[in-house]
């Protein structure tokens, strides 16, 4: 079946491949920074060094994330791990000039962007690297953001799926002005309860039409704004049965969304501990885990959510004993902390530590080590379980996070690749010059 | 990377030259043709390429495209304009950082607020104009610039004993907050950047010298301002005026169309299509080179605006640029020295580490 009925068709076929999509995060604690192998985070070096590695492995995409403010800790930014980040879309313009074939992948907030702005930018992104953009769609609502804006705080937190896809279809409006691909544009107006919109577009179609959308967001809403406009969805859903589910999920859907089965391609978030051996693999997380959360960040984990300092405290010790002073965790330390009812969520961490015998240290590790979407194992045992994945089609890809900066994606590349090339479960070349022929996307409709 | 070198005086007989990489002629839409052209302006002998933002059609973002031409290059500087009007300061602050760092310390900005009422109604605001566009660049330049400061220069300690990545001590918030009189809509930026300080420490900024004087963007707020004249025989003139009226910290360059003879063409039969509002020169190499020997005299560098980037690209790189560095008039290029080495200003150490050492002296 072509790659086109595929995309059409109302019945799920898996693709028998899997792709990877490398995610820099540049903040956060699973970024090593203590390693002697552990470089610059801003350095341009840094990011050519992995854009070329995942470049040289085939990957499909290279992912930035954005950054609107600095986390903070207790009132301050937050000291103990990897802060500070370029823009994504400056560092991938020039990233676009020392790589050929990679996707090219900004994430981008449609809270704190204007809609014309963000779309001239993203289409201008994907002409300088020939086809290559996408954008990963982001919402944020809050005012502690918003201070950096200035429109502020201007969002309900209920409406930001609604404003964003009124965003995402202003921006394909845009795109897609155009009569013929090379012009003229019509004009593109937008009144919208939070902005207006008047514009003609001066940028015309790219190699691979728009820029693709690739959507993170796990709730009922996200999941169905991201069946009705994006590409690829970010799951949160890696391992395998869960994964197969969310399939199962996301092709309902894109079904009543009126797109084909196939639609949507899913890219779960993951990380990648592998060696020689599965003892050698083991021992390596060890020490990855040793290093991502030490002593300081484990007790800084808890002061979060604890919202107090807790400093007397062992890390090797058990959880504290007495009871957060806050109601509800803030936004201050990035959206995977907000909102948690501290209270009930310290009953919960104590009594599921002292049950199984964990320090504060070996609690927080747990917590915060992505448990659920980490691969280790020698090359050979994560190539044979990566293979089962695309038997049944659980995923179209891994978006892998890598835990060291810039030699991150040393080990998957020139081990793991090849283990999974001879499995024939991945690419041996670029389909194409452009980032939605290597994924093997059809080409948008105009809407 | 030199940070701290003895900076060059700004009465130095040598001057630098500048080049506009989006001149009428140069199709925007040729990107494949953008890094081969910012290699030939870099081998040529050029000092510095600027990217203009006009709304065009077919034209990529400029700063974008700078950055793109980061990597590819080692020593000319790049100076995208952007827009300061109808942008989110806090967003043009970040990129232009990250602009730095991919250049190797060698960005700068052209700062520029032009009434647009496409540009205002792209964005859903009504159009500025007059005085208000001189208000919103200062507060945008203003915001930027202690955007870029907010992280001292050793906030990024990786300290393994402690734990911490970054000291805290280190970091500042830019607590900006548009004046009481400001005419357009009020807003305030809290920061720190969300990117360590620029490789620079301050980028350059630029503006038209229209834009800044009494009542605009005060001359302190830039490093450089770029001089108009309606025509090569004023443009020399104007400079002195415009370098007394901005003093002598603030860079002084001249802005000149250029059309030559090419290829058995006479400069004449092409000179139409350029900015009228320039000063052009048209002709042989032999009389440019004797202009901009003159201009260099006066100016600290000159912008050339070419019809044809490729036409004229040719000619300047053959004849014209290696006559000018014989006679001594330009600067050699200095591989891998920062856009502020080339204007002649130190780095500057950050506003906050400074007043935060201040107060610690007086303790």
């Amino acid at each position: 079946m072509t790659q086109h009925n595929r995309a059409k068709s109302g019945v799920f076929t898996p693709t028998g491949k899997i792709q990877f999509g490398i995610f820099f995060q540049g903040v956060n604690s699973g970024t090593i920074w203590k390693a002697a192998e552990s470089g610059s985070q801003t350095d341009f070096e840094s990011f050519r060094r992995l854009a070329q590695t995942a470049e040289r492995g085939l990957f499909a995409a290279f992912f930035l994330g954005e950054g609107l403010r600095l986390r903070e800790h207790l009132g301050r930014p937050h000291a103990l791990d990897v802060v500070g980040r370029p823009d994504a879309q400056t560092m991938l313009a020039a990233l676009a000039s020392v790589t050929k074939k990679i996707g090219l992948v900004a994430t981008q907030n449609t809270t704190y962007n204007d809609p014309a702005d963000l779309a001239h930018r993203l289409a201008s992104l994907d002409l300088i690297s020939g086809g290559r953009a996408a954008w990963n769609i982001v919402t944020t609502d809050n005012a502690w953001t918003g201070a950096n804006f200035r429109r502020g705080g201007y969002l309900d937190h209920a409406d930001r799926y609604k404003h964003a896809e009124a965003f995402v279809e202003t921006a394909k409006r845009i795109w897609d002005s155009w009569e013929t691909p090379s012009g003229p544009a019509r004009q593109v107006l937008h009144e919208g309860q939070h902005y207006t919109v008047d514009v003609t577009p001066r940028l015309p179609r790219s190699a691979q039409y728009r820029p693709v959308l690739f959507q993170a967001g796990d709730s009922p809403g996200g999941r169905d704004f991201a069946a009705r406009q994006a590409d690829v969805i970010f799951s949160a859903h890696p391992k395998f049965d869960d994964a197969v589910e969310f399939r199962k999920d996301l092709v309902e859907r894109s079904l009543a969304a009126g797109r084909g089965a196939n639609a949507v391609q899913i890219m779960p978030a993951s990380e990648f501990i592998l060696a020689a051996t599965a003892a050698e693999a083991l021992e390596k997380k060890e020490w990855v885990r040793s290093l991502q959360i030490g002593p300081q960040q484990a007790v800084a984990y808890l002061e979060q959510f604890w919202g107090r300092e807790l400093s007397e405290y062992d890390p090797d010790g058990p959880l504290p004993e007495i009871d957060p002073v806050v109601e509800e965790t803030s936004e201050t330390r990035g959206s995977g902390f907000h909102g948690a009812k501290a209270r009930q969520l310290a009953d919960q961490w104590r009594a599921e530590a002292k049950d199984k015998g964990l320090s504060i240290r070996q609690f927080v590790s747990s917590r915060t080590a992505r448990v659920d979407a980490t691969f280790t194992g020698s090359y050979t045992a994560v190539a044979d379980q990566l293979a089962e994945y695309t038997r049944v089609g659980a995923v179209d890809g891994f978006n892998i996070s890598p835990w060291l900066v810039p030699t991150g994606l040393d080990d998957i590349v020139n081990h793991l690749v090849p283990e999974l090339q001879e499995r024939g479960v991945y690419p041996t070349e670029y389909a194409g010059s452009t980032l939605r022929e290597n994924l093997g996307l059809e080409t948008p409709v105009r809407s | 990377m030199s940070t701290s070198e003895t900076p060059v005086p700004s009465t130095s007989p040598a001057g630098f030259l500048a080049i506009e990489l989006d001149g009428a002629g140069w199709d925007g839409g040729h990107f494949a043709s953008l890094g081969e052209a910012v290699l030939a302006a870099e081998s040529a002998g050029f000092h510095a390429a600027t990217f203009t933002d006009a709304p065009v059609q077919g034209r990529a973002n400029a700063l974008q495209r700078a950055a793109y031409a980061g990597p590819a290059t080692r020593t000319i500087a790049l100076v995208p304009e952007v827009d300061t009007v109808y942008t989110e300061p806090f967003h043009v602050s970040t990129q232009l950082a990250s602009l730095d760092y991919v250049s190797g310390g060698r960005a700068g900005w052209i700062a520029t607020a032009a009434e647009s009422p496409e540009g205002a109604a792209a964005v859903g605001r009504s159009s500025v104009s007059g005085e208000a566009l001189a208000q919103e660049a200062e507060a945008s330049i203003e915001v930027s610039r202690r955007l870029w400061d907010s992280w001292e220069d050793d906030a990024v300690i990786r300290d393994v004993a402690t734990g911490r990545y970054i000291d805290v001590d280190k970091l500042h918030y830019a607590e900006f907050e548009t004046p009481a009189d400001f005419a357009g809509p009020a807003y305030s930026v809290k920061g720190p950047s969300i990117i360590p300080r620029p490789l620079q420490g301050q980028l350059p900024v630029l503006a038209a010298a229209s834009l800044v004087g009494e009542g605009q963007i005060p001359a302190d707020a830039v490093d450089a301002v770029l001089v108009t004249a309606p025509t090569p025989e004023l443009l020399a003139a104007e400079v002195r005026d415009v370098r007394a009226r901005v003093g002598a910290s603030v860079a002084v360059i001249a802005e000149l169309d250029v059309v030559l003879h090419s290829r058995g063409q006479a400069a004449a039969e092409r000179s139409g299509g350029l900015d009228g509002g320039r000063a052009q020169y048209a002709g042989t190499a032999e009389g440019l080179m004797d202009l901009l020997e003159s201009l260099l005299e006066e100016a600290d560098g000159v912008r050339l605006h070419p019809a044809s980037l490729a036409l004229e690209l040719d000619e300047l790189s053959r004849l014209v640029l290696p006559e000018l560095r014989r006679r001594g008039a330009l600067r050699p290029p200095v591989q891998d020295g920062t856009f502020r080495d080339l204007l002649g200003l130190t780095r500057p150490a950050s506003r906050y580490g400074a007043a935060a050492a201040a107060a610690g002296a007086g303790k």
